[in-house]
């Protein structure tokens, strides 16, 4: 009888101490896991957080900027071929781009006519601006920085915060809100979050102004999105419009045209906030276990069918 | 039969052993010391000038970016020579407060010395004293642009009393010295010592410390004032994180900010007969759980005794060991 009882006890303290160090260790997990990723780095070595789902609140950050009244301005270049993306665009930023603040978008087009009629939600607005059209793709591009920085000067400063320049041919698939918004801002071009940096495409020629020697660099940031305040995209715009301007007088053009001087402004202006490949992404890409949420991608297109050059 | 029994509990006990030593290993823990030690290499890389930035390695082992996207300061998270290149060119000058009252004149020392050697060293730095016993300021010798401000104050025989006007002290010397003479600010405790760097990584608009106490802790053990009739009551439910009263910081218009606010809201609890909790570090709280720090430092900013836990993998700034008895003067 005494043996039984040692064999109950026994078995009953063992179960008890199987049942707290399991208890423990599950409660020490749920204290120690904090509501981030831990698949993926957050923060740059200079302190910029880097934007991934599950690094923010929604509600925290909403409550931080609807206080503010702010206005984002949005600009799109639909030149050529490339208003057939204006549709796609448009009503997916009337989806997923900013909701519930002010938002005001510029269309810089040569066939105003082409703009489509998009039903735009309450606070939002839209301007088109007629530019003149180019035969050189690269041409078209490259005036970008310029249109960008008299758009600045001659009509945003006094009535918008924040200002984001996205490329047209893209859509939206998810959300895009004000966790986006910072002093400047860049994006991670989704071709090379992962690839060593002496692999990134900068300009390597030292003749021009945008050259990036190998060994320096810290990511390789999209052309397809740039944002921030109005006033320091201001001098983003400036800067490289003086850039691409010195490397034409140099009959260069930089290896990825705005793109590659923008890589270059950043290394020496770091961006205060980067956002993932999440907020740039490519239709054809195959998607990546770190990227759990495409909110803007490139969409598939013929390049043949829509440069006016090869 | 009796042996057949011991025999099948030796059985049992083994492969529950076996089982939980899996759960263990397999769980975030262990994972995470792992991890921990791995990234103390990497963290030592971090400041080799052939450190390159990367989207997946790197300190994984800690939040390094609050719900509102605010870094958190941790050791392998910076580039200290990126940082550098960015504000030394700013030519900024960091005014540094500390309280020194009745006893604790006896922290100066130790506090003066170490930050001569840890704390925003390369950039002007301003000490601000502020003591009742002005002789009792040790002389220490300070580095290249960088001075000391001694302050005389009223002492007080209550220690909570010290602690609730030192919003308004900091407000005060802001509105009348230190705006036209500091770019940032940063209010710490003087019964402290640095014992590793303290740099620009530090520097934001607004800056709070978490509390070494609470950084993994849910918030219902947060010691935040729970009576609704004070100014700094915080319900269950709500906050971010704990801070820690030791350590403000920011630009000198922000700071400014907090501690008017802060000293408004002990106003009226003091004339509601009220003393929060923690005195001002409840009222602290209660100002960033509604005016989000724009970065947070993590507890190697903000130490309690000389062991490190886990994921801290170095300490900064500590608060000394102190006999209260014997400080204090109630």
């Amino acid at each position: 009888k005494l043996q039984q009882c040692v064999w109950w006890c026994g078995c009953v303290c063992v179960t008890c101490v199987y049942a707290f160090v399991c208890a423990y260790l599950l409660i020490c997990t749920y204290i120690c896991v904090c509501n981030s990723r831990k698949d993926v780095i957050t923060v740059t070595p200079w302190l910029a957080p880097v934007v991934w789902e599950g690094t923010f609140h929604t509600t925290l950050i909403d409550a931080i900027y609807k206080m503010q009244n702010i206005t984002v301005a949005t600009t799109v270049f639909a030149l050529g071929k490339y208003v057939q993306f204006l549709k796609d665009f448009l009503e997916s930023a009337e989806k997923h781009y900013m909701q519930g603040y002010r938002v005001h978008y510029y269309i810089f087009t040569d066939q105003p006519e082409a703009v489509p009629t998009v039903t735009l939600g309450a606070s939002r607005s839209l301007t088109t601006l007629k530019i003149p059209s180019s035969n050189r793709w690269q041409e078209i591009t490259l005036r970008r920085m310029e249109r960008l920085e008299k758009l600045i000067e001659t009509q945003l400063s006094n009535e918008v915060d924040y200002i984001f320049s996205l490329d047209v041919d893209t859509k939206f698939y998810g959300h895009w809100g004000v966790e986006t918004l910072g002093d400047i801002v860049a994006v991670i071009h989704p071709g090379y979050y992962s690839t060593p940096r002496d692999d990134f495409p900068y300009e390597r020629r030292s003749e021009s102004q945008a050259y990036i020697p190998y060994g320096k660099g810290d990511f390789y940031y999209g052309g397809a999105v740039i944002g921030g305040r109005v006033e320091k995209v201001h001098k983003l715009a400036k800067t490289c419009r003086m850039q691409l301007d010195v490397d034409k007088a140099n009959s260069i053009e930089a290896a990825w045209q705005e793109e590659s001087h923008l890589n270059k402004y950043f290394l020496y202006n770091k961006p205060t906030k980067i956002l993932s490949p999440e907020y740039l992404w490519q239709d054809t890409k195959y998607i990546t276990p770190d990227i759990k949420i495409i909110r803007f991608s490139q969409v598939i297109k013929n390049y043949a069918k829509v440069r006016p050059n090869p | 039969m009796p042996s057949n029994k011991y025999l099948f509990l030796v059985l049992l006990a083994g492969a529950l052993m076996v089982w939980v030593i899996y759960l263990g290993y397999a769980s975030h823990m262990f994972r995470n010391m792992q991890l921990g030690k791995q990234m103390l290499t990497h963290a030592r890389n971090c400041n080799t000038p052939l450190y390159t930035p990367s989207l997946l390695n790197g300190r994984k082992d800690v939040v390094t970016v609050t719900p509102w996207l605010a870094p958190i300061v941790w050791e392998g998270t910076f580039d200290m020579n990126i940082l550098d290149a960015i504000y030394k060119p700013q030519n900024i000058t960091v005014a540094n407060t500390v309280f020194a009252v009745g006893k604790y004149v006896q922290f100066l020392k130790d506090y003066l010395e170490s930050a001569e050697q840890y704390f925003m060293l390369g950039y002007r730095v301003h000490y601000y004293i502020f003591t009742d016993q002005p002789e009792a300021v040790p002389t220490v010798t300070l580095g290249a642009d960088r001075r000391i401000t001694t302050l005389k104050i009223p002492g007080s025989d209550r220690w909570q009393e010290i602690t609730l006007r030192r919003m308004e002290m900091i407000e005060n010397l802001i509105e009348t010295q230190l705006v036209s003479e500091a770019d940032y600010i940063f209010c710490l405790d003087v019964d402290t010592k640095f014992y590793g760097h303290w740099g620009a990584e530090s520097l934001s608009r607004l800056v709070a410390a978490v509390h070494f106490g609470f950084y993994s802790a849910s918030r219902e053990h947060f010691t935040y004032e729970r009576r609704p009739e004070s100014q700094a009551y915080i319900p269950y439910g709500e906050g971010d994180y704990y801070y820690g009263g030791a350590m403000i910081g920011g630009l000198v218009r922000e700071v400014y900010k907090v501690t008017k606010t802060c000293h408004l809201w002990l106003d009226m609890d003091k004339a509601n007969s009220i003393e929060a909790v923690w005195q001002e570090e409840s009222h602290l709280n209660k100002y960033f759980l509604y005016n989000k720090p724009t970065k947070l430092l993590s507890p190697e900013y903000l130490w309690h005794g000389p062991y490190a836990g886990n994921e801290v993998k170095i300490i900064r700034f500590t608060q000394v060991w102190k006999d209260a008895s014997k400080v204090r003067p109630n």
